[in-house]
């Protein structure tokens, strides 16, 4: 009785170098990790403040740094990297009926991508950002 | 038949995701010029903290760190799944409590404000 048992052709953990359209659907996925990271670092700048003025202050010195510089643009182009493919599935994931066609996806996209710009300017005006 | 948490996590996941889509870059972005030595002046102690202890202030902080938090733990776990860890159950708690972790935590931070 001969056997052949089911031999897999790709690796379980290195599977996703076989195509770029693998690749890039990683690069969407991995963004949680640096929007985790930076949730952290909220929740540490949160800390800080909780713990009094001298504790935030030092938080907020230990924050200056080529490294942290370096860290935060990372876990912004991770962020902005996030944000747009987030816009660019939504009208696939939210399809908008109107009648019996379907709004076009690139009227929700560019949409998304016109509030987005309104509010991350709001944020910096009211942050005193300039 | 059984219940599942999945509707749950799933809502959180792309609740988290609009708001970190619409609102981490710009936030980021805040904290970048802080570490440039530019901090916008929200992000000085006495601003911060008029804006945290006000209570739309707590809730906009708390909103923003828990969904950040429970979208980044439930892609984390799928995205593990990706690369090759089949320890679903484990990584599941694992990423689940230190979202709750998180959140509770920030509760704890903003009422001591």
């Amino acid at each position: 009785m001969s056997r052949r048992p089911y031999v897999r052709e790709v690796s379980k953990t290195r599977w996703y170098f076989k195509h770029p359209r693998y690749l890039r659907y990683m690069s969407r996925e991995i963004t949680c990790i640096f929007i985790g990271a930076f949730a952290l670092l909220l929740l540490c700048a949160l800390g800080r403040l909780a713990d009094g003025q001298a504790s935030y202050e030092s938080f907020l010195a230990a924050l200056q740094g080529p490294w942290s510089i370096f860290g935060l643009l990372v876990v912004l182009i991770f962020a902005v990297h996030n944000a747009t493919s987030w816009f660019n599935v939504t009208p696939k994931a939210m399809p908008v009926q109107i009648g019996e066609e379907f709004l076009p996806g690139r009227y929700v996209v560019v949409a998304h991508y016109a509030v987005w710009i309104v509010v991350s300017l709001a944020v910096l005006f009211f942050a005193g950002a300039f | 038949m059984a219940k599942s948490n999945k509707p749950i996590v799933w809502s959180l996941f792309a609740a988290g995701g609009t708001l970190a889509a619409f609102l981490a870059p710009v936030l980021i972005l805040l904290f970048l010029l802080a570490a440039l030595g530019h901090a916008p002046s929200v992000l000085h102690y006495s601003q911060l903290h008029a804006f945290a202890a006000h209570w739309f202030g707590k809730l906009f902080v708390l909103t923003v760190i828990a969904l950040f938090l429970w979208h980044a733990a439930h892609r984390l776990r799928v995205t593990l799944h990706d690369f090759g860890l089949r320890q679903d159950a484990a990584i599941a708690v694992v990423v689940y409590v230190v979202a709750a972790a998180g959140t509770l935590l920030s509760v704890l931070y903003l009422l001591h404000i």
